[in-house]
């Protein structure tokens, strides 16, 4: 199909989904996404013809698709990807963004990184090797930040004669640790990039599977908001006051701005204001003044309220009857992302939706060992550590768990002496 | 306006305008002296659409401004002081002339592209205003740099970048805080591709500067192979003795300094063309138009460590 023919299709759009590849490049993730990049269009002639001059320049036989995706001068000095790449594919009735994240160990902060915006992860396993501790690693992960779908992709099939013997062994496999691991629904699809087996068309080498290729997959999956109904969330931003507006209308306005976290709104529903408790009804619901029926998830929108309430910025409004707990104390699953060690004498700043607050280590329960899966005691985080901590707050926050609500489950620790991001939170 | 249609999933361009207004809105509520760059450029014209999604009926809760080369098409500054007016926003623009005639910015010889040259000014109209933040239209899709810098791209007070060291960004749990002198550079298109922002200039109906569609005008095709392009002839960028200047039919598809922006042969003269061109094209949009990315391969990160957009 051609690119033309694509959009025209447009009439039917799918929205937009974010999936992750999680594997090394010896598992040929970067093959794989160089396919799905190329057989989409994605990939223009002139970057190809760059990626071959930089390959050829390194003495190396084929075209390395990993310098797609390389992009800093040092990650292409040391041959090695530093840091989360984001590329961008449409097939017409779907936009996809992919996040691409180094596999090696000691980038687990990238990895949560990438995972935390992501709807699906591709866990890539090499047909030869079949399931490693880096599988187990980055399917405990991709579980632990809460990806509604994993995709398990058997790469390399042309390496083993294409067997189904061999795919059925690893399917077998890793759903045996998958279950000691909590992980429930996995699909698995056999493939090889190389070859463009299953990726966007079916090839003539596995007449024995008979699921959908890998575009269909992503074609078809359903965003991380689609398969269940979730309570309305409505971290406050921003508030509007066109007070000095010549339009004397305009004097009483208070728009309270957001992103519909989850859930939907429609005009005349009850509302509760968080921390106040009080309670209104929704007079209207704008986008750049005009007014709209209904707000849905993942939209900004502007609400009016019926009664006039004193809110700023880092209130909620929920629907009456759902409002989630007011805590100020936090147990969460966290990764640590900086340099320096968490030092549980230090007082850190948490960002829990748009509301900021001081906070304190209370316990460090264990740490996570991402190879062994094992839990052992810890006394201090550094680096790409994994722990279950919990945090004393200043100030309360409206939480959700976790597992529930990505977006009020969720914040981040910040070092106030520079303002780093140095923590990552999911709250149990 | 065009009436918004809410449906139970987002469209990709309506998921991609409310991340945008999501994160002008975080710069809004976390940053004290916010500015928005607006050069008159398609992705700028976007940004200022979703500002007024953003904000409308308020005002924009930041000035506009333009770090103007002097070496800039009419046409697109002209658009630029329109749109400001039309909006009824304010409009700061500053000048790379005034730099050189403070000796802060010195070119090598005069015929020397000012482009990279608008870092200094940047950085002095930062330090003039006190901003703490500058909202820019850069794509991820754009060029492979970007493609690595956050959405919120964390500035010392030196105005560098430093790729190895940023901010983890997680969610959208945006970290804007900055200590005085440093700044955040914000992203809210960051996941539009070309094409996508085309598809937004159609939707929303956004008027463009003329050299946007296909038009005629004086040439001369410089260079050979990969390395050749279409190359204006204007006051600023004359013909090289022995080239021949030909009338041919084309478009910018990205517009900025004249020193370095180069059209391509094209004869979309609608939105609908240009987006059927867009999604057939095999050259990216720099590619094709930028003659400064070309230099080398690190050349758009060298020039953001040095406080580039």
């Amino acid at each position: 199909m051609s690119a033309l023919e694509r959009i025209e299709k447009m009439g039917i759009d799918r929205g937009l989904l974010r999936f992750l590849t999680c594997g090394s490049v010896d598992d040929g993730k970067s093959t794989l996404i160089g396919r799905l990049l190329f057989d989409t269009k994605a990939i223009l002639a002139d970057t190809l013809s760059a990626i071959e001059r930089t390959s050829q320049k390194r003495g190396m036989a084929a075209v390395d698709l990993s310098l797609l995706t390389d992009g800093l001068q040092a990650e292409r000095e040391q041959g090695i990807t530093i840091d989360v790449a984001y590329r961008y594919f449409s097939t017409g009735t779907r936009k996809f963004i992919i996040a691409d994240a180094p596999g090696h160990e000691q980038y687990t902060r990238n990895m949560v990184t990438a995972a935390s915006t992501a709807d699906l992860a591709i866990i890539l396993i090499d047909a030869r090797k079949g399931v490693l501790t880096q599988t187990r690693r980055h399917s405990k992960l991709a579980h632990l930040v809460g990806i509604p779908h994993l995709l398990v992709a058997v790469n390399k099939m042309d390496l083993v004669d294409y067997s189904e013997e061999v795919y059925e062994k690893i399917k077998a496999d890793y759903l045996a640790f998958a279950a000691k691991l909590g992980i429930g629904e996995v699909g698995f699809i056999p493939l090889s990039a190389l070859n463009g087996d299953m990726i966007v068309d079916r090839g003539g080498n596995l007449p024995w599977y008979q699921g959908p290729t890998l575009l269909d997959i992503l074609e078809a999956a359903p965003g991380a908001h689609a398969d269940h109904a979730e309570k309305f969330r409505f971290p406050v931003q921003y508030v509007c006051r066109p007070q000095d507006s010549a339009n004397p209308e305009l004097h009483d306005y208070r728009g309270f701005m957001g992103r519909v976290e989850s859930g939907s709104l429609r005009v005349g529903d009850a509302v509760t204001v968080l921390p106040s408790g009080l309670a209104t009804t929704v007079k209207a619901i704008q986008v750049g003044g005009e007014d709209i029926p209904e707000a849905v998830t993942e939209q900004s929108v502007t609400l009016l309220l019926s009664d006039e309430i004193d809110i700023s910025r880092g209130d909620m409004i929920v629907r009456s009857g759902e409002a989630p707990e007011a805590v100020k104390q936090i147990t969460a699953t966290v990764c640590w992302l900086s340099e320096t060690p968490l030092d549980r004498a230090r007082t850190y700043l948490i960002r829990h939706t748009t509301r900021e607050t001081k906070a304190k280590v209370a316990a460090i329960d264990y740490r996570l060992d991402v190879n062994s899966l094992e839990e052992v005691p810890a006394e201090r985080l550094a680096m790409n550590d994994i722990a279950r901590v919990s945090f004393k707050l200043a100030q309360p926050v409206f939480a959700d768990p976790y597992g529930e609500n990505r977006a009020t489950g969720a914040f981040i620790v910040i070092d106030e002496s520079n303002n780093n991001t140095v923590g990552a939170g999911m709250i149990l | 306006m065009t009436q918004i249609i809410t449906r139970k999933t987002l469209s990709h361009l309506d998921w991609l305008e409310a991340e945008a207004i999501h994160i002008m809105r975080e710069v809004a509520g976390q940053c004290a002296n916010p500015v928005l760059l607006f050069s008159g450029g398609k992705d700028s014209i976007c940004m200022l659409r979703v500002a007024e999604k953003a904000f409308r009926p308020g005002r924009f809760p930041f000035p506009l401004m333009h770090i103007d080369t002097g070496h800039n098409y009419p046409e697109v500054t002209a658009f630029r002081d329109q749109r400001a007016a039309e909006l009824g926003e304010r409009l700061i623009v500053r000048s790379v002339e005034d730099s050189m005639q403070r000796g802060t910015v010195v070119l090598k010889h005069e015929g020397e592209s000012r482009n990279k040259h608008q870092s200094v000014t940047l950085l002095e109209a930062i330090e003039e205003f006190g901003f703490d933040a500058c909202i820019g239209g850069a794509r991820r899709d754009e060029e492979k740099a970007r493609a690595k810098e956050r959405i919120m791209s964390f500035r010392d007070e030196f105005g560098q970048w430093d790729p190895k060291n940023q901010r983890p960004e997680l969610w959208n749990l945006y970290n804007a805080r900055v200590h005085k002198g440093e700044n955040i550079r914000a992203f809210p298109i960051s996941n539009w591709t070309e094409l996508d922002v085309w598809q937004y200039i159609e939707r929303e109906q956004l008027e463009l500067p003329s050299i946007y569609y296909a038009h005629t005008r004086p040439v001369v095709r410089r260079g050979v192979g990969q390395n050749s392009a279409i190359v204006p002839v204007t006051a600023i960028t004359p013909a090289r003795p022995g080239e021949e200047i030909i009338d041919l039919q084309v478009r910018f598809r990205t517009v900025g300094d004249i020193t370095c922006t180069a059209p391509v042969e094209s004869a979309a003269d609608t939105v609908e063309k240009i987006i059927a061109e867009t999604a057939e094209t095999t050259i990216t949009e720099r590619g094709a138009t930028r003659l400064d990315d070309q230099t080398s391969e690190a050349s758009m990160e060298q020039r953001k460590k040095e406080g580039y957009f």
